[in-house]
């Protein structure tokens, strides 16, 4: 029998938000059209380092398996995406997998992805449709804009942007590629519109849009392909109008 | 307005790199290149310049506070940067990090050319030919000022994309693809008016 072909792991582990991170190395058995997340899999089962030590488990993220949930991100190879939609095939080894560094650690590959969800607030990100009697049906949309807008809404807060991003780190506040683009959906939505200000009055805040500073990694690495620099510029001229319009203009809401 | 402080800074910052820094960049250098055509057209050129009226006044509200401004804030802009071309070395990666390289390349060029030209006028130097000669025979000087100017002129240049998008004027990637190519040729048709009098001042040719 030829000898079992093996995938090499180098991972970066921390047992726990503020102990110190330190490599292991894991060799599993290969299996064809195999993924990262089922190498990690293999660990799990036997969490046995490459000199034959005995660990704990390699501990990560995940849900969906088919890239929607966007739990499972992590930097394989230097480069942040999804670990469920990464096969082992088409990476160099041995494959080495980091936590994202832009969020804190909470364990091993697995991290806090809180600041994501403060965004989300911040910017409003959904539309309110809550009252206290049956406010009727909304206003209809476009079935093209809505295909459009369908891109847009793909995102699934995934955190690589923001780990691409230069200018989104410890010494800064910018929120990040993702929540400049998704007030630019909620504000196309028809229901959403009513809002439109609101959100970006939130995006000229500190930290805002202006963080941007036009590297463009997140349209690059973004796994759902949505066009966040387009997005972005079409937040920067609505602000900017915004900005005028507040200035220079009369006493519109 | 005090609730929207930063991003006011930040398209005053965008504004002012090329209102007026550089449209006075270009005229800067456009004014200069007569010295290409000789001696004469430069110095007569130069204290058309020198002898604008108001010329103290002028000089402070198109050019020393813009530039102190965008300086400041623009040392601030890059210190908050993690760059990272190593791991995301997609061009637009490269230019961003260029343009904050650049950014502090020009910072000290500038302050000192302004130190060894305007600086030493207004001590009592004079202002013609002869002092540029002087100071770009010297080989050193030379490619300090050549860096120096391309340096600057990337800047602007790639700078003036970045105000194109950060105002909102270019969205779609196919008007950001256009600009970067027209960018490009402004880099070069700049920076070669500028590299070209430096020669004359340095060869004589
Ligand atoms: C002749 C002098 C200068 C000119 C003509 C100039 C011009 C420009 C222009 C047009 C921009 C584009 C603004 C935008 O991105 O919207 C820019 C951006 C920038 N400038 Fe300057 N600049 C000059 C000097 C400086 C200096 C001395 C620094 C400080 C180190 C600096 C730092 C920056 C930075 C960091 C950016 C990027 C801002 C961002 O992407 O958000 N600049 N500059
Ligand atoms: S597990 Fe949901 S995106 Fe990978």
């Amino acid at each position: 029998m030829a000898e079992q072909k093996t995938v090499t792991f180098i991972i970066t582990r921390q047992d726990s938000p503020d102990s110190a991170p330190y490599q292991e190395t894991f060799h599993v058995p290969y299996r064809k059209n195999m993924n990262v997340i089922s190498g990690l899999m293999e660990i799990q089962k036997n969490p046995v380092t490459a000199n034959g030590q005995k660990t704990s488990p390699v501990h990560w993220e995940m849900n969906c398996l088919e890239e929607v949930c966007g739990a499972c991100s992590m930097v394989i190879n230097g480069t942040a995406r999804q670990s469920c939609a990464t096969l082992v095939d088409e990476l160099e080894q041995p494959i080495r997998l980091e936590p994202m560094s832009t969020f804190p650690v909470v364990r091993d590959l697995i991290v806090d992805r809180e600041r994501m969800f403060d965004a989300l607030k911040r910017i409003k990100a959904w539309i309110p449709i809550d009252g206290t009697y049956d406010l009727g049906p909304g206003p209809r949309m476009p079935e093209k804009k809505r295909q459009w807008a369908y891109e847009l809404s793909k995102c699934m807060t995934c955190g690589v942007c923001l780990e691409a991003c230069p200018n989104v780190n410890d010494k800064s506040d910018f929120i990040g590629p993702a929540f400049l683009s998704l007030p630019r959906l909620y504000n196309a939505h028809p229901t959403g519109e009513m809002n439109k200000g609101e959100r970006l009055d939130a995006l000229m805040e500190d930290g805002g849009i202006t963080g941007c500073g036009n590297s463009q990694n997140c349209v690059q690495v973004c796994p759902k392909g949505i066009p966040l620099t387009t997005s972005i510029a079409a937040m920067n001229r609505e602000t900017s109008i915004h900005a005028f319009r507040n200035f220079f203009g009369s006493d519109h809401a | 307005m005090a609730e929207h402080r930063e991003f006011m800074y930040r398209r005053l910052h965008s504004l002012l790199g090329v209102v007026p820094i550089g449209i006075f960049l270009i005229q800067h250098l456009v004014v200069n290149h007569f010295a290409v055509y000789g001696e004469e057209s430069f110095n007569k050129a130069a204290n058309f310049m020198d002898n604008l009226p108001f010329k103290l006044v002028l000089e402070t509200v198109i050019i020393y506070l813009p530039i102190l401004f965008h300086a400041i804030l623009g040392v601030y802009i890059v210190f908050t940067a993690r760059n990272n071309v190593n791991r995301y070395g997609f061009l637009r990666n490269w230019l961003f990090f260029v343009q904050r390289i650049t950014g502090i390349i020009t910072l000290v060029f500038i302050a000192w050319h302004v130190w060894q030209t305007r600086i030493q006028i207004a001590l009592g130097a004079e202002l013609n030919f002869g002092m540029m000669e002087d100071i770009l025979t010297n080989p050193f000087m030379f490619w300090f000022y050549i860096v120096g100017v391309i340096s600057t002129v990337f800047h602007f240049s790639n700078g003036l994309w970045g105000f194109l998008v950060s105002w909102g004027f270019a969205q779609s990637p196919k008007s950001q693809k256009i600009i970067t190519y027209a960018t490009l040729v402004v880099f070069i048709v700049v920076s070669y008016i500028g590299v070209r009098t430096l020669i004359t001042f340095a060869y004589g040719i």
